[in-house]
């Protein structure tokens, strides 16, 4: 379990590399392509890497924290994290709720708020069903 | 009002880390949904406030929820069996959001709208929608293969693998060069076609007791298709809590793949099909079978049973049978454990919710590491549709297809008592020794009717012949 683990850091890690470079590289080429408004480019530069940032740590609570879930659960969980995946639907309503200059792109919103809130509600519904019956021996017996 | 939706945000993701650290316990977990909620419920007001938001479209917003709440529902009330298909399809729905969302912003970016793609945008852009359309895809094939809509067996064609490696280098390329320069939209077609074909050629050669890993990469993908939107949109809760499922995804990938002793790339790419060949001379050797009433009789003497479940078990909807066994067992003073195999079943965990849905407790359901030091101890073990995961060969014959796959230790019990339907082989075509070994006794028919026929016996026997 510790090896593996392991290589999960380092295949973290690994990305982490490739997309710091990528990054640092977009920063550079936006500075390039918007004279004048260098500060503007380094701003966005940062931001990249500030997101990254948030990324990778929270990759290593993630690792962390579901490497403590209870093995029983393994289920549940899963069908937690799908429901918790469905936090696509902040970009779905993004999406679907600003003023874009045709209509097929709120469409497309919409119809993506349909799938992540179906994931939401019977995500964390089955999760609570199938956690209610995990009980332990009847006292006494 | 950007302030109060990034600590809107904020609390959001500190409540899913609370959520996802309250599962470690059975005790807790319950509390963990309700964090999950409360989170998802922040989210959701925290954008909805969003003065980007027009107030004429929301309501279009809530006719979407509405459509959403009703599809999701009844999704919740499948029966426990037909989980991993609802756990398939709920991957699909959130690879097909990401992806519908990374074909608006794509097109977006050219519009008056939207924001001009940075190469670092571009690149997180084909990432999601490649991630996404091909979780969609491939998730469906997945439930598909786990509701038997589709064949299980594993579908293989010669130049298998390189056509899925070309394909998908195909659209790495692609991707590339619309990261150089966003002016090739004609790529991003292309891009979404490739990603939706190689979702259904991945999962195509892949067979069901490969589902458990597949399931969890599946996750994996989901939630990395959300961190790249995240990437895309700008938006840091995006990203942790997709980083959060992603991981969640990668972890049981990894447990599932030890548990089978098989690297993540031999599950995806090396199809059990070619090792069902290996493995066809069998000498015939003869079993010892015995009634249900011999069994009930020797479990009788026993002190000490462990039952291994497999989704033969599941199948055949034997969980409440095997209750009332372990109801009339526990009541004579036998103690009674069950030896869950990390793969047994149909995703990671699958055993467990079923044995908790028939009421077992579940501090008598045992990991196969914990159990197996105790097993020379154990008079009987019980074993009930499982087959590859009790299988000595995994220990000892190095020629085996399973040689190094951890096993649960039925072979090390002094007495051994195997359900099942009939002598053929197990999913992996592989022959189990012991069926053949002297202690056991093999048990045949159905295993509901089978566990159904022990319980009559011992509750009827109450008074002795």
């Amino acid at each position: 379990m510790k090896l593996s683990l392991f290589k999960g850091f380092a295949a973290v890690f690994a990305v982490l590399a490739i997309s710091g470079i990528v990054s640092v590289a977009a920063g550079e080429t936006v500075g390039e392509t918007i004279p004048g408004d260098v500060q503007h480019a380094s701003v966005q530069g940062m931001d990249y890497v500030s997101t990254l940032f948030v990324f990778v740590l929270a990759t290593f609570i993630g690792l962390d924290v579901i490497r403590r879930v209870s093995r029983l659960l393994h289920t549940p969980l899963m069908s937690l994290t799908n429901a918790i995946s469905a936090i696509a639907v902040v970009g779905s309503i993004l999406i679907a709720g600003q003023s874009h200059s045709e209509y097929r792109y709120n469409i497309l919103g919409l119809v993506a708020i349909v799938a992540s809130v179906s994931n939401i509600v019977s995500g964390f519904l089955i999760t609570d069903r199938m956690l209610k019956m995990f009980k332990k021996r009847e006292g006494g017996k | 009002m950007n302030t109060w939706i990034q600590i809107a945000y904020l609390i959001s993701t500190a409540l899913f880390i609370f959520s996802l650290k309250w599962m470690n316990t059975p005790q807790t977990a319950r509390r963990g949904v309700f964090a999950g909620v409360a989170a998802m419920l922040v989210a959701v007001i925290g954008t909805l406030i969003n003065p980007e938001i027009l107030a004429s479209n929301y309501k279009w917003i809530a006719i979407a929820v509405v459509i959403g709440t009703a599809i999701g529902v009844p999704l919740s009330w499948v029966p426990l069996t037909a989980v991993p298909q609802r756990t398939a399809l709920s991957h699909a729905f959130g690879g097909l959001a990401a992806g519908l969302v990374g074909v608006a912003e794509f097109y977006l970016s050219f519009s008056s709208s939207g924001h001009e793609l940075g190469h670092f945008r571009a690149a997180a852009l084909c990432a999601e929608v490649l991630l996404g359309f091909l979780t969609f895809t491939g998730s469906l094939m997945a439930a598909g293969k786990l509701q038997e809509i589709i064949p299980t067996r594993p579908i293989t064609y010669k130049g298998q693998n390189i056509i899925n490696l070309g394909l998908l280098s195909i659209a790495v390329i692609g991707c590339v060069a619309l990261s150089i320069d966003t002016n090739y939209k004609f790529i991003f077609p292309v891009i979404i076609f490739l990603a939706l074909l190689f979702g259904v050629l991945l999962i195509i050669p892949i067979g069901g007791a490969d589902m458990p890993t597949v399931i969890s990469m599946l996750n994996a993908y989901a939630g990395l298709s959300a961190v790249a939107m995240g990437f895309v949109m700008d938006n840091k809760l995006l990203i942790t809590a997709g980083a959060l499922d992603g991981s969640s995804g990668l972890i049981l990938s990894i447990i599932m793949c030890k548990a089978m002793n098989r690297s993540f790339t031999n599950v995806l790419f090396g199809a059990f099909g070619q090792v069902q060949a290996a493995s066809t001379d069998t000498v015939k050797k003869t079993v010892k079978s015995a009634t249900p009433e011999d069994a009930a009789q020797i479990m009788e003497q026993a002190n000490k049973v462990v039952i291994v479940p497999g989704y033969g078990m599941a199948v055949a909807q034997a969980q409440h049978r095997v209750r009332e066994l372990y109801d009339q067992l526990t009541s004579r003073g036998i103690t009674v454990k069950f030896a869950i195999h990390p793969v047994a079943g149909r995703m990671p965990g699958h055993m467990n919710v079923l044995l908790a849905e028939a009421d077992i407790p579940y501090t008598d359901l045992v990991e196969m590491d914990d159990i197996n030091p105790e097993m020379p101890q154990v008079d009987v073990v019980l074993v009930i549709g499982a087959n590859d995961v009790v299988n000595p060969a995994a220990r000892t014959n190095k020629g085996s297809p399973i040689y190094g796959m951890p096993i649960i230790n039925a072979d090390k019990a002094k007495s051994c008592l195997a359900i099942k339907r009939s002598m053929n082989p197990g999913f992996a075509g592989i022959e189990n020794e012991l069926y053949y070994a002297d202690k056991t006794l093999m048990v045949f028919g159905d295993a509901k009717a089978v566990v159904g026929d022990i319980v009559k016996y011992l509750s009827g026997e109450g008074g002795g012949h």
